[in-house]
């Protein structure tokens, strides 16, 4: 595991380095929308992340659920901490292009609410981490409720489009707002690769520090247990 | 089937006896009702529009208190351990928790609802069967995730506040669905909400039986 990890490290800073010399030096400015229309670059990348991470928690609490391996639920608290940190920027950089595009900030459109409350269902899972306490029920719960939010996905996505919309799409040329130079596309790809692999490395990184606190948990009760022993 | 039935002719004595859940959650769901018609008072043209909205807001928010009232009898001298230590399936007592908070919404709304026309200036006409029908989807939808959670939250220490803060992003479909098909219901025909009752339906399915299957892993120590 701490090879991977010293693998993924530079790896994610080379493609990282890679994807803003591409994004802000390389890649031609947009005729419509001009400058605001390179946080795209980061925007989709941040989507793809955050639902590769949601679905990645839901795989690991079903892998947990069924074995109760302790990596598994590690992995799956470390993913949804991760997912919220990328919902949370796509909820960031998504109204900073918003706004001189749209004119607003906010809009109830399908997927921006789709993307809120996504945000709220992990945010939710993060408190129920943090207010269940330390034991095995807790990896339960929190197993069951990473299973059901990405059921919930598909549900989520057909009620919304209940709302109307205005989102482009960026990748299916079916709006304005298509990709049209192919720098543009290699610029997106870069950067989503780099988006993952950071956020494959802070998932590592967080699994690890939790092993560890649970590692430290476990020394200092014995530790308490010598103590009290005569 | 028959452990679900117990205990749910259980709870339900215990409701009759004590009048609990009913009645604090009814007045509570009469006063919502009320602060949001006069917050917004609303024209009879407004009015088909923005009732569905207030009614199914009331809805979530009394259902939400009377979802946790569920496994808060069980809590008491700790019986949900007993329940659990008897020897039937798990899943009998999300059956019969689930029925149980069915029937408690089901008794608010038939007090919310004819309160909802009065106050809200509704004119029903032919849309009751439509309205009836969108609410008990609406309904078995919330508490079949509702149930599932207020058995994780109760055991937690900030009870109170998790339920809701798990359980509102997840019933979305539900309030969204359920919004448009009172709304088409109300607009004179449930064709129009052919989608939105779709969702709800869908739904309904989905998390009762995943709630069915999952709930064993909610209360196993």
């Amino acid at each position: 595991m701490r090879t991977l990890e010293n693998v993924l490290a530079p790896l994610c800073m080379v493609t990282m380095l890679a994807a803003l010399a591409l994004v802000f030096l390389i890649v031609p400015t947009e005729a419509e929308m001009g400058i605001v229309q390179r946080i795209f670059y980061f925007h989709v990348g941040s989507a793809w992340v955050t639902y590769a991470c949601f679905f990645t928690v839901a795989g690991a609490s079903a892998v947990y659920l069924w074995k109760r391996s302790p990596t598994a639920d590690r992995l799956a608290y470390a993913s949804a901490e991760v997912g919220v940190l990328f919902c949370t920027l796509l909820l960031i950089t998504g109204p900073i292009w918003a706004r001189p595009i749209w004119g607003v900030w906010w809009t109830w459109d399908p997927r921006l609410t789709m993307t809120v409350i996504l945000w709220g269902i992990y945010v939710g899972y993060l408190m129920l981490r943090a207010f269940g306490g330390e034991d095995e029920s807790v990896a339960r719960w929190a197993a069951v409720l990473g299973i059901v939010g990405v059921v919930d996905i598909p549900i989520l996505r057909v009620s919304v489009r209940l709302l109307s919309g205005i989102h482009p799409y960026v990748v299916g040329n079916e709006q304005s707002g298509g990709l049209a130079d192919p720098w543009m596309q290699v610029g997106l790809g870069v950067s989503a690769l780099a988006l993952t692999l950071l956020a494959g490395w802070l998932i590592m990184l967080r699994a690890r520090t939790e092993r560890l606190a649970h590692e430290v948990a476990v020394l200092q009760r014995r530790l308490e247990m010598r103590a009290a022993a005569p | 089937m028959r452990a679900a039935l117990v205990i749910l002719r259980k709870d339900l004595r215990i409701e009759w006896r004590t009048k609990e859940s009913l009645s604090s959650y009814g007045v509570l769901g009469v006063l919502l009702l009320v602060v949001f018609a006069f917050a917004h008072d609303p024209t009879p043209t407004e009015a088909p529009r923005l009732a569905p909205a207030v009614l199914w807001v009331t809805i979530v928010f009394t259902g939400m208190l009377g979802i946790q009232r569920a496994f808060a009898v069980e809590r008491e001298q700790d019986c949900m351990a007993g329940l659990l230590g008897a020897p039937i399936d798990p899943a009998a007592v999300y059956l019969a928790k689930l029925v149980g908070t069915l029937l408690l919404l089901a008794a608010m709304q038939v007090v919310l609802v004819p309160l909802a026309i009065v106050l809200l200036r509704l004119d029903l006409g032919g849309a009751l069967p439509g309205v009836v029908l969108v609410l008990v989807l609406g309904d078995l939808g919330f508490a079949s995730l509702g149930t599932l959670f207020a058995a994780v939250a109760m055991r937690t220490r900030a009870r109170e506040v998790l339920l809701p803060v798990l359980l509102l992003p997840l019933v979305v479909p539900v309030v969204i669905a359920g919004v448009k098909a009172t709304q088409a219901a109300l607009a004179g025909g449930l064709a129009d909400g052919a989608e939105a009752l779709r969702v709800l339906a869908v739904f309904d399915l989905v998390f009762t039986v995943a709630g069915w299957l999952l709930f064993q892993y909610v209360v196993q120590d």
